[in-house]
């Protein structure tokens, strides 16, 4: 026993992993957290800070000793894990997690510590949660990698933004008009290349992304190019505004209610707007997962084959996905629109996409609270940790790697199941007592 | 009730199939034999539109379907269980026989799950596991348990004893017989397995290097020299 628990921690190849994990700190942390640069009299000038580049290396090789310590021991405790039964646990505390998330979203505006600054950044959370959420019908159910979700996005934002302005139509009614052109693009796309498989897809909605992007700033006409649309209709509560001043035969909404003037009415509404707007897109998602499109897609994301088999029709069931994804997209992207009141082609870039899928894919391709998580740590993490200042991208960085370490499939990378059969006991599989086959029916 | 006539199948440019007629007869079990490779899994695939038979014609039922999607070929009645099972692993037993039923009728699904969970009462045990976690035998078992849900009234079956232990075998195809007499579905086998598939058919084939090269009834295949020496002795 001991020469086995000695060959697994040989001390001399342990040093060398973490000496050259060291050494990789050090190259970085050289230029990085050493230098730095100085306004001086005379023009720039280079501060070395030689301690910090100690304190990286030296906590990257403690680190490194730490990660090798605890990998073994998990290799020795147990063997390779199966995960037969992942969740079971989680899968009973799912339902009370999500029912206190959502009291606690809908509490947050009138909590103590809710000022302006949480409020946007619950607003900005909330907008990635639904966009999570859609995109989560295309790449986690139906498993079609889209990396151009934001042109969605960019559709319903345009389309809100246009239609306001030009035809003076209200933010209700341009809401359900802003989602039916996003999925009316949806599909378009969709039709010719839903037939393309994994990476070629993945693309090609690339490229439709940038396409959006790039007829955004070239229409000028239309959407005046780089310079964007501002002026964008503010949302109003039931037909009454948000403004200070009441027009003359009216109300605003802090008259009609007797309230006192405060600018943060209209960003609490804008909060509960798209904390509705992202619950149905969630309740939309838990209802078609049970019906037979969905359950169609998640069969398209296991095997194509088979599906085909079964007399599914693949493409009609791709497009319904990518369809419905594009059509949240667009539903999101007109709540952008009304919230920041000015929109411009800067606002729907690649990154976007690629956070959004990073998003999904971060909590469990096809988790609906993964995707709540996975929102949490990349949009509001970075937010609160503001205080780290230069260090907060390190930080955040630290923390995609220990994801990448202790969840490498995502954060919540679990299935359940759409139906049970005999929900209420679960029955040990006692093979002494198994009942003799074909006494099931009464 | 399937009549194959002159089917030519091409994966590029190489001939899979090089005329095959074939006839399946309702309420019949036809077996169809062959060595690795001799285009068995291609025929029933080309049966269903995928790949497409570049000439002959295919008949279901007085219907040309030849040239049809395959989801309107498994809605017109036919159901397959293809090679290697492909089941759904991570989706569990009772959603895959739900997909299994994605062309059927919904007004009878109750009574078809409760038809399969008699036929198999392991998958009932099973139903709310995940499919990837099964056994082999018992991830066959799905597979034809899952086609049958679409109601289909001609059942194929690719290779149903792959890589499965003898005394399952016997049991799936035990269960075959019992699908095909008691529930009245035709079933087209195709095997290499040939012992059991012979002596289950009430028809069968034999397929070398795209074409049909003998036929009759299972036993007199069984007892045909040629078939012995090619596909049974040594092998049982």
């Amino acid at each position: 026993m001991a020469e086995t628990a000695a060959k697994g921690l040989d001390p001399v190849a342990i040093l060398k992993e973490a000496g050259l994990a060291a050494f990789v700190a050090l190259m970085l942390a050289v230029p990085l957290a050493g230098l730095e640069t100085v306004s001086a009299p005379g023009g720039l000038t280079i501060n070395t800070r030689w301690d910090w580049v100690a304190i990286a290396v030296g906590s990257v090789f403690v680190g490194r000793l730490l990660l090798i310590l605890w990998r073994e021991q998990g290799r020795r405790r147990s063997g390779p894990r199966l995960d037969l039964d992942i969740g079971e646990n989680l899968r009973t505390a799912m339902p009370v997690l999500a029912a206190a998330g959502i009291a606690f979203a809908v509490v947050l505006p009138f909590l103590p510590f809710a000022d302006r600054r949480v409020l946007d950044i619950g607003i900005l959370v909330m907008t990635y949660i639904m966009l999570g959420w859609g995109l989560n019908i295309v790449v986690g159910l139906a498993g079609l990698l889209d990396l151009g979700y934001v042109a969605f996005y960019a559709v319903g934002a345009y389309s809100y933004a246009l239609l306001a302005i030009h035809f003076d139509l209200s933010f209700w009614v341009c809401l359900p008009l802003a989602g039916a052109l996003a999925a009316l693009f949806g599909y378009l796309l969709g039709f010719p290349v839903l037939r393309l498989r994994g990476d070629y897809l993945a693309i090609v909605t690339l490229g439709f992304g940038e396409i959006i992007r790039i007829i955004l700033i070239n229409w000028y006409d239309l959407t005046r190019g780089p310079d964007g649309i501002s002026g964008i209709p503010r949302p109003t509560f039931f037909g009454l505004d948000f403004a200070r001043s009441p027009p003359p035969d009216g109300h605003t909404f802090h008259t009609f209610f007797g309230l006192d003037f405060s600018p943060l009415h209209r960003i609490i509404f804008l909060y509960y707007l798209i904390l509705v707007l992202a619950l149905i897109t969630n309740a939309f998602t838990l209802r078609i997962r049970r019906l037979p499109v969905g359950r169609a897609w998640e069969a398209l994301r296991e095997d194509e084959i088979a599906c085909r088999s079964l007399g599914i029709n693949p493409r009609n069931t791709k497009l319904t996905a990518f369809t419905l994804g594009a059509m949240f997209a667009g539903f999101a992207g007109s709540f952008f629109a009304t919230r920041q009141g000015f929109i411009s082609p800067e606002s729907f870039t690649f990154i976007e996409s690629a956070i959004i899928v990073a998003i999904v894919v971060l909590g469990g391709m096809g988790s609906q609270i993964g995707v709540v998580v996975a929102t949490l740590v990349l949009i509001a993490g970075p937010e609160l940790i503001r205080e780290l200042q230069e260090f907060r991208m390190l930080a955040f960085g630290g923390l995609m790697v220990m994801i990448m370490i202790w969840r490498p499939r995502g954060l919540l990378a679990f299935r359940d199941p759409t139906v049970r059969l005999h929900p209420a006991p679960r029955r040990r599989l006692g093979f002494g007592r198994r009942k003799p086959a074909g006494s099931g029916a009464p | 009730m399937l009549s194959i006539t002159g089917v030519h199948t091409f994966y590029g440019s190489i001939e899979a199939l090089r005329g095959v007629d074939l006839e399946v007869k309702a309420g019949d079990i036809v077996s169809l034999i062959g060595a690795n490779g001799a285009g068995k899994s291609t025929l029933l695939m080309t049966v269903c539109g995928k790949p497409r038979a570049a000439r002959g014609r295919i008949v279901f039922d007085g219907e040309d379907i030849t040239a049809k999607p395959t989801h309107e070929i498994i809605a017109s009645g036919i159901a397959q269980s293809p090679e290697g099972r492909r089941i759904f692993p991570r989706m569990s037993v009772l959603e895959n026989l739900q997909i299994g039923a994605t062309t059927a009728d919904s007004a009878y699904f109750d009574r078809d799950l409760e038809r399969v969970y008699d036929l198999f009462p392991i998958l009932k045990e099973r139903s709310n596991q995940r499919g990837g976690t099964l056994s082999g035998g018992e991830q066959q078992m799905l597979a034809i348990g899952r086609a049958l849900m679409s109601r289909p009234r001609l059942l194929l079956l690719d290779e149903p004893s792959l890589g499965l232990a003898p005394k399952v075998v016997q049991q799936i195809f035990k269960t075959i017989k019992e699908i095909n007499e008691e529930q009245g579905v035709t079933v087209f086998l195709v095997e290499q397995n040939a012992y059991h598939a012979l002596k289950l058919a009430h028809r069968a084939y034999v397929m070398v290097t795209g074409r049909i090269s003998l036929s009759g009834t299972g036993s007199d295949l069984l007892a045909n020299p040629e078939v012995r020496a090619a596909y049974l002795e040594g092998g049982h």
